[in-house]
């Protein structure tokens, strides 16, 4: 496409086929403590599958 | 929802619901803000008039960029429908195993932070150290309520948790005994103030500790302001040192430098660039947490000058990576090919569901930033979750469930934000603590930006 350019992504609709293991990491149990940020986090599958 | 937005020299349109990503030329980014308002032939004057001055730009060429935009559209990347609503609430109700504990080791620390939440370590209680019988205890209920889930986090946490660290190391050892019997994957982290740190310590968490979090506000003058000692002084002498020697040793393991800004460093990249000066690259920095009649509590009239600093750092990083020298910031780490799947981004944090904070009497509640609370009491590692209202409030949050997100282009980033920062901002879990969802779409804008760029280097 001329004008437009698509950044390669996770497709979140299919992801509600896919997803949902609950293998990740729970959010907060990280860095921050004081603040819910989920998109920061990965997925443990995804992550096994590469 | 589409999201719009011009950052660093980019056009960004970011799709809310198929959670794509389009870098687009000026036409498209108009024609996209106008798409769903308005026909083709509504359009196509309009953009003529605005591209006047433009020789490329003639009719055939706008047709062209509606039909990639409606190409977009039904491929399901651009437009995408908000079909989560349900799967929200039925998924948290389903999904009862608890899978994360922050133990509290230690209630209570050897340094006195004049904005600490936890109030000195004490929690707004007694001083006390978690004994090995309760540790343990919360380790069984966390494997008997974990069902199938295999990876399981234990948090060490205060107070200061070295202040425990004889049981920090039994409670370790008795997790790595049964482990593979139970079927389960045990990740620590120990979140410490370094004052505590010495050989022993870093060769422990080296060889058990997925994580580790260092707190370091940063500039030696931002950091002893608030980071005293019990005396009154300043600790930055104290730890940077052993964070140095710590660092070096921990090698490629996973490791925070955690700092929290305050009013009084609303330039707060600059203590960002200290941590990366001293050789700290895994960075994260944080907003300070407190009642708004605090001193040092950050304003609306800070809000201009953080949304600068946070475009600062993202341009930094991105000159920083160019170099060949990167730093990470937790904020702007974006999977976006290997990020969350959607049940991970309408269920939120888990806090009161998934994760849990233990006391050193074995006490549950929610969170770590709710300990203390009483109307938020859950149960107790021998008895369970008895506090069933409390943990249904909990199920029911996520990115639905408050009204304040519906038409939020970020909810699927933050799932609905901190619970605990809501219930401090409003009285009620399912509230939103506004003034941070500020900063959070801020980040999100920029760590977005930052992939953009990124791969239009990578070409």
């Amino acid at each position: 496409m001329k004008r437009i350019k698509t950044i390669e992504t996770r497709d979140l609709q299919k992801s509600v086929k896919t997803g949902g293991c609950g293998e990740c990491q729970t959010s907060c149990q990280s860095a921050c403590k004081t603040s819910c940020g989920v998109a920061n986090q990965q997925c443990e599958k995804c992550l096994s599958e590469k | 929802m589409i999201h719009r937005y011009k950052l660093n020299g980019y056009n960004i349109v970011l799709d809310v619901f198929s959670g794509s990503v389009h870098v687009v030329d000026d036409l498209a980014y108009d024609v996209i803000g106008l798409y769903e308002d308005k026909s083709a032939d509504e359009m196509i004057p309009l953009m003529l008039e605005k591209y006047s001055g433009d020789s490329e730009i003639d009719e055939d060429e706008i047709r062209d960029c509606i039909a990639d935009i409606e190409e977009l559209k039904n491929e399901g990347k651009l437009f995408t429908s908000d079909d989560y609503a349900d799967l929200a609430f039925d998924f948290k109700a389903r999904n009862t195993v608890v899978k994360a504990l922050c133990l509290h080791v230690a209630h209570t620390c050897n340094l006195n932070c004049e904005y600490c939440f936890a109030s000195q370590g004490k929690y707004h209680g007694d001083r006390a150290l978690m004994s090995f019988e309760v540790a343990k205890q919360a380790i069984d209920f966390l494997i008997e309520n974990s069902g199938s889930r295999r990876n399981l986090e234990v948090d060490f946490f205060g107070g200061e948790p070295l202040m425990n660290f004889e049981v920090v190391k039994e409670i370790t050892a008795y997790c790595r005994s049964i482990e593979k019997e139970k079927g389960k994957n045990f990740r620590f982290t120990l979140t410490t103030n370094g004052v505590l740190l010495d050989d022993e310590v870093i060769d422990f968490a080296n060889k058990e500790c997925h994580n580790v979090v260092l707190s370091l506000d940063g500039r030696k003058e931002v950091h002893d302001r608030l980071r005293k000692t019990v005396n009154g002084v300043g600790s930055y002498d104290v730890i940077v040192p052993k964070f140095k020697h710590f660092v070096e040793r921990r090698g490629n393991r996973g490791y925070y430098m955690r700092g929290t800004f305050t009013h009084n460093n609303t330039d707060f990249t600059n203590d960002i660039f200290h941590m990366a000066d001293l050789g700290f690259t895994e960075l994260s920095m944080e907003p300070v947490v407190c009642p708004p009649d605090d001193p040092y509590a950050l304003t609306y009239d800070d809000l201009p000058v953080l949304f600068e600093q946070y475009e600062i750092l993202a341009k930094d990083m991105l000159r920083r990576e160019k170099e060949g020298k990167p730093i990470t910031f937790y904020h702007y780490m974006l999977d976006l090919s290997s990020g969350p799947c959607i049940y991970k981004r309408i269920s939120g944090c888990g806090s009161g569901t998934e994760y849990m904070a233990v006391t050193p009497w074995g006490d549950l509640y929610p969170c770590h930033q709710f300990v203390g609370d009483p109307k938020y009491l859950l149960g107790n590692v021998y008895d369970g979750v008895t506090n069933t209202a409390v943990q249904d409030e909990f199920k029911m949050c996520n990115a639905y469930a408050r009204p304040d997100c519906k038409d939020c282009w970020a909810k699927l980033y933050c799932s609905g934000g901190c619970a605990a920062n809501a219930y401090h901002a409003t009285g009620k879990v399912t509230g939103t603590y506004k003034y941070g969802c500020e900063l959070f779409k801020k980040r999100i804008e920029c760590a977005i930006m930052m992939k953009v760029a990124q791969a239009e280097n990578a070409e």
